[in-house]
């Protein structure tokens, strides 16, 4: 393997990041701007900057660590490594596109286990009303965490002030809903 | 005049203030906001970390239904929306065979043709030629104007304000008599979509954001985002927790500085459903 990243031929994860979202992982120069900017880099195992750089080296095993690592779930796509890196690199879309294949591979890091029970009930809500039902977002993220006591305070207050609404807003088109999420989330499923 | 409307779930539920005081301030001016009827969500991060057809196919289902519906222009309140909407548009006219994928999932026909403003955007082209002489109690305060991310990243799709150092919400800040501070956390992200699996790192960001204003001499933050301000408002014990003082400092809706502005009634605004009480 050459140690020139710039030059180097892409890897299979590289070359399917370029087909998948444009993002070409050689051209990241290491200047560390996302990393600085990242309000998460704090909190990651790898820092944004040090993903570019295990993408780039083409091996096998680092490219691995990255699909496994906590750093693309606790990144929250607020776009700031995007919009100043000097390269123009995607980031964001990037970070999107491995947390897709972390799922569908079943390598999400355990560690993110709230994080994405919390975008399962979130979508789950939609799947079967049309429209985010707050409560049964809460209830969906509780079984699926156990987290049972946490935020048992913010609904009363929540109710108090008109801001949770018992019930869920039922679009019509219920089974239009459903048919998108069959064609979209279920094909991925093995 | 009447306008399409997409409030998006937030300001249906948790955030239903932002809907109180947007329709308020738009029935002052004069506009009708007609709701896109059976409007879903638009997948909000969920849907765009988890699988990108549909984080697509969603927003496009709201666009093809306005388009539907014969709405040429809507305002999209909630900055998370706008975004997830903007990017889909950009999206499906980039790539002609994702648009196709989309409408075959969706079963449904997609132009592009519905042209989709942000809460600034509407308020800069239908109230601010006639803001300066609607005003009758100045806000007369210091006040951060804090964007948050989505409302103005990535530019180079959205195509709003600046990155980092956006000025729209200040020039209409200034226009209903407020002081906009000059301050360093106006597009740092506040935490978003971590509120309830990672409340802490919450904290943590709303935290900095709210004490650079605080430091600074604001006396209110003002927001365009339901989930910057559920973040900074709902999850002030948190923010208090991180900085280990209590922070008393009321976060605002722009609709409802500018509804104070023009006389609109507190109560119309629905500033009491606020956490932090809302003094000025």
């Amino acid at each position: 393997m050459s140690t020139d990243s710039h030059n180097s031929s892409l890897s299979k994860l590289g070359t399917e990041l370029l087909v998948q979202t444009g993002v070409k992982v050689t051209h990241c120069y290491q200047c560390g701007k996302c990393t600085a900017g990242c309000p998460l880099a704090e909190e990651m195992d790898y820092p944004p900057s040090l993903v570019m750089r295990m993408l780039q080296t083409g091996n096998p095993e680092l490219e691995e660590r990255v699909l496994r690592s906590f750093s693309i779930w606790v990144c929250l796509t607020c776009e700031m490594c995007f919009a100043r890196c000097p390269m123009s690199i995607d980031i964001p879309k990037m970070m999107d596109y491995l947390r897709e294949k972390a799922i569908k591979e079943k390598k999400a890091n355990p560690k993110a286990k709230e994080i994405i029970a919390f975008h399962k009930s979130f979508l789950d809500s939609i799947k079967y009303t049309g429209r985010l039902y707050e409560i049964g977002l809460f209830a969906g993220y509780k079984s699926r965490t156990l987290k049972i006591l946490d935020d048992l305070s913010l609904a009363p207050k929540m109710m108090k002030r008109g801001k949770l609404n018992i019930l869920p807003e039922m679009i019509h088109d219920r089974s239009g809903i459903a048919a998108i999420f069959r064609k979209t989330v279920k094909k991925n499923k093995n | 005049m009447t306008l399409g409307f997409y409030p998006g779930c937030s300001l249906k539920g948790s955030s239903r203030e932002y809907a109180e005081s947007v329709l308020a301030v738009a029935g002052a001016f004069d506009i009708f906001l007609e709701e896109i009827s059976d409007w879903n969500c638009c997948g909000a991060t969920a849907a765009h970390n988890i699988n990108r057809e549909l984080s697509v196919a969603l927003p496009a289902r709201i666009l093809s239904l306005a388009e539907k519906q014969g709405f040429e222009e809507i305002v999209v309140p909630c900055a998370a929306c706008f975004s997830r909407l903007t990017v889909t548009k950009h999206e499906l006219s980039a790539d002609p065979s994702l648009r196709e994928r989309i409408c075959e999932i969706n079963k449904m026909d997609y132009k592009g043709s519905v042209r989709i403003l942000n809460i600034i955007q509407m308020l800069d082209k239908y109230v601010t030629p006639s803001l300066e002489s609607r005003v009758t109690k100045p806000f007369d305060h210091k006040v951060a104007c804090y964007y948050g991310c989505y409302l103005v990243r990535p530019h180079e799709i959205l195509k709003f304000d600046r990155e980092e150092d956006p000025q729209s919400m200040d020039d209409l800040m200034l226009k209903i008599g407020a002081t906009p501070i000059d301050w360093a956390f106006k597009t740092e992200c506040c935490g978003a979509g971590l509120s309830v699996s990672r409340t802490r790192s919450v904290g943590r960001l709303s935290g900095k954001i709210i004490s650079d204003a605080v430091d600074r001499g604001a006396e209110a933050m003002v927001v365009v985002c339901p989930m910057c301000h559920s973040n900074l408002d709902m999850r002030r014990d948190a923010i208090n927790t991180f900085l280990g003082e209590k922070i008393g400092i009321p976060v605002l809706y722009v609709t409802q500085a500018i509804g104070l502005a023009v006389g609109i009634d507190r109560k119309a605004l629905a500033l009491q459903r606020h956490f932090v009480k809302v003094t000025i």
